[in-house]
């Protein structure tokens, strides 16, 4: 060696600068996938012997193994002939059982399913680095994979090509810290963000604490990362549970479970509509009946027709209107300090004010000049259903009947709450001065609050 | 053989005829020349054809005729012209100059290179040459698709030739 070095002294002398020369360059420019030239090299040197080293292990190792087999295989027949015919049954069975289940087949079977264009590759190595989960396949920017592109198993997601070589690809598992990708679930259509935490499971973040996520709910690809098409299968919930800010969700990565040999690369990818999920059949749970319909005010008017109170808040603004029309109270007036309604009270048994004898009436109130610019009391255009009203007592009727500023407010305070009635003001009582329609409360009324213990009105049972 | 061919083929062995340079003038040489490539082309552009830090490289390795220390002056002087060229990856003047100075080096040992018209032709031969392969390395390994004009090299070559001569006549004046 030092004869060779001293003969060839200046020519080594030259080898070694022109090679430092090339690593410095290699080290500094990137090729056209934005990976770095002495990367490239590395690779390209490195994964052929790899494929050689994984081709050579199956037809040594492999063949071995079937040899090791059948060995144990003749001595059991030897021993135990019974027992011989059963594990060459046993045998055959299982191999049928692998025939039909080969990887390949499901890989073109998904092939064949799925609308995006994929190519088959096959993983000859795993990444170098300790916490990083990567591997490395054996198709690179000759076969089209370029980086970003998603890689996939019929079963799910498995990562996304991390950097492209001429015969080989680095793929980022979605199990690495440094995965994130945009999911769906399927049931309810929550979005989140998929990321790897260096274990067999991934957390899905930033899903809101009040977002509704079930234990054993598939998530599947969003696309809004653009490198995943729509609809693919990421993994099942294990864990949900409330964090701080977001929900903490678990899941088991479907793509990854049963081992990785053969994925899919997706050059070309197409989105899918994410499958509904399916109510499971349950024939061993007894499901009671739904209850009767409540008559409280938690549910009063979904039954009427044409009522569109669906949700909690609707029913809530319907049985705080029937409060304030039972006490004479209108929301949205009354100067700062008044006095306002009591909400505690149960407004199906809260009697509503009794109008004030206003000026110019008569004892039965009966109005002796009306001279009041309210000439015409509201027809209440949604009326209730049948039996929601009733006259009120015949000692109240004529109270009821006159057109008294009061009515008239409470009346149009309550026009806007469909298909009520308000406490004691029925199309009956309204009839004698029918024939106009009243949309808003006549300006001319006066806010005045009417105490409920005033109240001689009896408020219709079915309200 | 006539005289001719006698006086470029000396018989006397090339390594006792080597010439020893100041550190100074090793240094401040290549740094004036790659100066004047990086500088001086803004103001007057035709002064960009000429490829005075490769003149520098090729004269100091024929006048050292030791191929090791050609081949350290042309990493050098590479290297430097790189590191002073913007959008230029470190080594592919380097590795090219690097080269040459080992074959002017080489080429030293067999020539009589006090010769101006063997100066001349290796100054040319050296520029095309340098050409060439940068633009070779710059197709395989940087991938550029750079155009080489074999006519314009020519010419240029010559150009830089018939500077070549003078200035290694004014660089012999440095010698110790």
């Amino acid at each position: 060696m030092e004869f060779l070095l001293n003969r060839y002294r200046n020519l080594t002398v030259l080898l070694v600068v022109i090679a430092a020369q090339l690593l410095l360059l290699a080290y500094q420019v990137k090729s056209g996938q934005d990976v770095r030239l002495v990367r490239v090299w590395a690779v390209t040197a490195v994964t052929p012997l790899a494929r050689i080293l994984e081709v050579v292990r199956r037809n040594t190792i492999g063949l071995a193994e079937d040899y090791f087999d059948l060995i144990h295989v003749r001595d059991e027949n030897n021993r135990v002939k019974k027992e011989a015919d059963r594990l060459k049954m046993e045998n055959q069975f299982l191999k049928t059982e692998l025939s039909t289940a080969d990887r390949a087949q499901a890989l073109t079977a998904f092939q064949s399913r799925t609308p995006s264009r994929t190519i088959a590759a096959r993983i000859i190595g795993n990444g170098t680095g300790m916490n990083s989960k990567d591997v490395l396949i054996d198709r690179g920017s000759g076969s089209g994979v370029m980086r970003g592109m998603a890689v996939v198993t019929p079963d799910g997601i498995v990562g996304r090509v991390l950097a492209s070589y001429p015969t080989a690809s680095q793929v980022l598992l979605i199990t690495d810290p440094t995965f994130a990708a945009g999911v769906i679930s399927e049931k309810n259509r929550v979005h989140g963000t998929l990321k790897g935490i260096g274990q067999s499971k991934c957390i899905i973040d930033y899903v809101q604490n009040e977002e509704k996520v079930d234990v054993g709910e598939v998530f599947y690809t969003s696309g809004d990362d653009r490198v995943f098409p729509k609809g693919l299968p990421v993994g099942i919930t294990t864990v949900v549970r409330p964090g701080k800010t977001f929900k903490e969700i678990y899941v088991v990565p479907s793509g990854t479970q049963n081992g990785l040999e053969e994925v899919l690369v997706v050059v070309e990818g197409i989105h899918q509509e994410i499958p509904d999920a399916q109510a499971v059949p349950s024939t061993d749970v007894y499901i009671m009946p739904a209850p009767p319909g409540d008559k409280s005010s938690n549910a009063p008017t979904t039954d009427q027709p044409g009522s569109t109170l669906t949700t909690d808040a609707d029913r809530l603004r319907e049985k705080y209107k029937k409060i304030g029309a039972a006490q004479g109270h209108k929301f949205g007036e009354g100067l700062p300090g008044a006095k306002p309604a009591n909400f505690n009270l149960d407004p199906d048994t809260v009697k509503p004010p009794a109008p004030p004898k206003a000026p110019g009436t008569d004892a039965a109130g009966r109005p002796a000049a009306p001279s009041a610019p309210v000439s015409k009391p509201p027809v209440l255009t949604n009326t209730a259903p049948p039996g929601a009203t009733r006259p009120p007592p015949a000692g109240n009727a004529a109270a009821a009947a006159a057109p008294k500023p009061d009515a008239a407010k409470t009346a149009g305070a309550s026009v806007a709450a469909p298909g009520l009635v308000p406490g004691g003001v029925s199309p009956q009582t309204a009839s004698p001065v029918s024939g106009s329609t009243l949309n808003v409360a006549p300006k001319t009324v006066v806010p005045k609050i009417v105490k409920p213990a005033a109240a001689t009105t009896q408020i219709s049972p079915n309200l | 053989m006539n005289e001719f061919s006698d006086r470029l083929l000396t018989e006397v062995p090339r390594k006792a005829r080597k010439f020893k340079f100041r550190p100074a003038t090793i240094f401040l040489v290549p740094l004036a020349a790659i100066l004047f490539q990086v500088y001086l082309p803004r103001f007057f552009q035709y002064l960009s054809y000429l490829e005075l830090p490769l003149l520098v490289t090729v004269y100091f390795a024929l006048m050292r005729r030791q191929p090791i220390a050609g081949v350290f002056f042309g990493a050098g002087i590479g290297l430097a012209q790189d590191s002073l060229s913007p959008n230029q990856p470190l080594g592919m003047f380097g590795i090219v100059k690097t080269l040459v100075g080992y074959f002017a080096a080489s080429v030293s040992m067999r020539f009589d290179v006090d010769n101006p018209l063997i100066q001349f032709v290796l100054a040319f031969f050296f520029f095309f040459f340098h050409q060439f392969f940068y633009w070779v390395l710059s197709r395989a390994l940087l991938g550029l698709q750079l155009d080489f004009d074999p006519r314009q090299t020519f010419v240029l070559g010559l150009l830089n030739a018939a500077v070549a001569v003078p200035l290694f006549m004014l660089l012999d004046k440095m010698k110790e």
